[in-house]
């Protein structure tokens, strides 16, 4: 399937995938530190495991952002 | 090595020194090499001691800066008391291993700009060249 991820398009050899997969796919190794948006909608961390992503569908993520003195 | 467009530095020693006594923070934009783009950031603490990004505005930031051509590559904040070093905190809680992350310092009279790589929790000084 063709997906846009973070603003690129990639082509995956998966048909399906759940948010939490992709994010392994894309080597992000701490899931619970990153916000995602699915086509422009926030996806609650609690459903990254059963929301499911299809051709056509963009995906973008961030890390957390903080820190102190 | 960072390439940085003066006036991106120069602006951020200035968000700093305005936001003084709280930390400020925020997105830099590269684009061909060079860091050429500013992006200021609430900083959702408000605090002389922390910061942290709304998500909304992340998303929101990161969106335009790639709108305009540039890869939102390194995050800033800064320390207005300590020193240009991540602190432990700011180890702990670099996750993205993809930015680098600048620390402009007010503890002196004069500010300090320092850029750091921080992967797996080991910190890795990063040159700044001023093109």
């Amino acid at each position: 399937m063709e997906l846009t991820i973070n603003g690129e398009v990639k082509v995956l050899v998966e048909s399906k995938l759940t948010v939490v997969q992709l994010l392994s796919s894309e080597n992000v190794k701490s899931p619970d530190m990153v916000s995602v948006q699915l086509n422009g909608e926030f996806v609650e961390r609690a459903k990254f495991s059963e929301t499911t992503i299809k051709s056509g569908d963009e995906l973008d993520f961030l890390y957390f952002m903080g820190g102190g003195r | 090595m960072l390439k940085m467009k003066k006036d991106v530095y120069d602006d951020m020693i200035t968000h700093a020194k305005d936001g003084f006594p709280l930390e400020v923070c925020g997105y830099l934009g590269e684009k061909d090499g060079i860091v050429s783009l500013i992006c200021k950031m609430q900083n959702t603490d408000e605090s002389n001691e922390h910061f942290t990004f709304d998500p909304a505005e992340q998303f929101e930031v990161v969106k335009k800066i790639r709108k305009d051509g540039h890869r939102a590559s390194v995050v800033y904040h800064s320390h207005p008391e300590t020193p240009s070093r991540p602190s432990e905190e700011d180890i702990r809680l670099a996750y993205d291993p993809n930015v680098s992350y600048i620390i402009v310092s007010l503890a002196e009279s004069k500010p300090v700009v320092k850029s750091f790589r921080i992967k797996n929790l080991s910190v890795t000084l990063e040159e700044i060249e001023i093109v």
